[in-house]
């Protein structure tokens, strides 16, 4: 009997320790794992890395992470978007160091750490500030950067509906980085509106194999960002 | 700096202008800004198919107000639609279309485009500014034909199109031809070369605005 089905967000994020590196679904609003942080910052992990495209909007969700004092370090392509203040402050007051990495090489370095590549090669960036101090190689008459892959040791990640083998399949867009921070975390905790027996997902629709996933916890109702600012909620 | 010409094209005719170079068939990204106005202008008798980097290719209008959802958004994070024969995909798949070569156009902005197709768009290079890439490092790398849409000059009248950018670079040689309110320009082996000239403006009005030589119509 498998045992991957946990029965609230603050048991499946119970043992996230100080230090971890944790990716963070979503891109933007779309697929961001609000109850999974919200139950994050209850639990008190600090000194995280952070792994996630954007660093949250407002003061929930992730920009609440970064507002409790929680994330030492991101790992990210756009660290700005609208509604965004928190992280910039902390990054300007210097207590929160910044990793930029564009987001096509952000999505393959966390491919990479999941299928086992240790690196890669890339145009992307050639010549620009980021590939300052890589290595460039030529392959066929072209310049490429290497790149180093990522791994953590735990993806907090939202879908639509996951079964009790942790399958997983998602809402439209809100795809994005779930299926490749599930194979690069030690421990992927999935948030799905709908837990199911396994065999209610047909095998052909899974878009996550459930090899890949840990913990499913049942999130029926989750909150969306923009929804969460509209109505001026924070959090804690 | 001479007065801004009073002729030229507005922002929906500059992207308009860009929807006639799209050919039927293309798989195309478009930026943040004037690029997003460009599928509006695509000619009825094309099929032109948008991908989005955060995840979709088919993706279709805004929805009608009360109709969306927020995971069903767009490279802006602004509510999108997804038309039929439209599919959803992870980052990695999504970020292998634009940099294996299997995106025909991107349309991006800029801050600088230099004559030998370097492109600066990501970075303002202010020392207090919150540095953000997202996906045009990407785009410029992969993406067969990079079109910039952009203002002929900066708010204070400083050229766009100049001989070496001075903005942190997005990608090296990356870019094929510029669409500005004055004109198309093409970035040729031999530098800029106008391509056609909006409505009442001059090669000598577009070159005194242009920080690089630039070659007449061929």
């Amino acid at each position: 009997m498998l045992q991957k089905f946990y029965p609230n967000v603050h048991e499946a994020v119970a043992d996230v320790f100080n230090g971890a590196v944790v990716m963070v679904g979503g891109f933007g609003e779309s697929g961001s794992p609000i109850e999974l942080i919200h139950a994050l910052i209850d639990q008190g992990a600090r000194d995280l890395t952070v792994v996630s495209n954007n660093c949250g909007s407002g003061e929930v969700g992730l920009a609440a992470l970064f507002k409790a004092g929680r994330v030492r370090k991101i790992i990210c392509s756009f660290p700005r978007t609208a509604n965004s203040t928190v992280f910039p402050e902390l990054y300007r007051a210097g207590k929160c160091e910044l990793e930029l990495t564009p987001q096509g090489t952000l999505a393959e370095r966390i491919r990479a750490g999941g299928a086992g590549i240790p690196g890669f090669y890339t145009p992307t960036a050639v010549g620009t500030p980021l590939a300052e101090g890589k290595e460039v190689r030529t392959f066929n008459g072209r310049p490429y950067i290497l790149e180093h892959a990522l791994r953590a040791d735990f993806a907090l990640i939202k879908g639509r509906a996951a079964d009790t083998h942790g399958n997983v399949v998602y809402n439209k867009t809100a795809r994005n980085f779930g299926p490749i921070m599930a194979m690069a975390a030690e421990i992927t905790i999935v948030q799905a509106q709908r837990v199911v027996p396994a065999g209610e997902i047909d095998p052909e629709t899974v878009v996550t194999p459930g090899i890949f996933v840990q913990r499913v916890v049942e999130v029926a109702l989750p909150a969306h960002e923009s929804e969460l600012i509209k109505a001026g909620a924070t959090y804690p | 700096m001479t007065k801004a010409a009073s002729n030229g094209w507005t922002r929906e005719q500059m992207a308009q202008r860009v929807a006639m170079d799209i050919p039927n068939g293309s798989y195309v990204n478009l930026g943040i800004g004037i690029p997003e106005l460009i599928a509006s202008f695509v000619p009825e008798d094309r099929t032109v198919i948008y991908h989005t980097e955060n995840g979709m290719i088919g993706m279709g209008p805004p929805p009608a107000a009360g109709q969306g959802d927020p995971e069903l958004i767009n490279a802006g994070k602004r509510q999108v639609t997804a038309l039929p024969g439209a599919a959803y995909f992870h980052h990695a798949d999504s970020f292998a279309m634009i940099r294996g070569g299997h995106i025909d156009v991107s349309v991006l902005g800029a801050l600088q485009v230099a004559h030998n197709g370097d492109l600066a768009n990501w970075s303002t290079g202010e020392p207090d500014a919150i540095p953000a890439v997202g996906g045009a490092m990407d785009l410029c790398a992969g993406v067969k034909r990079v079109y910039v849409v952009t203002t002929h000059c900066t708010k204070d009248g400083q050229p766009k199109l100049v001989a070496t950018c001075t903005l942190p670079l997005t990608g090296q040689g990356v870019v094929d031809r510029i669409y500005t309110e004055m004109a198309v320009i093409d970035v040729t082996p031999e530098g800029f070369r106008l391509v056609e000239l909006a409505p009442g403006i001059t090669l000598d009005d577009v070159q005194q605005r242009t920080g690089a030589p630039l070659l007449p119509i061929m």
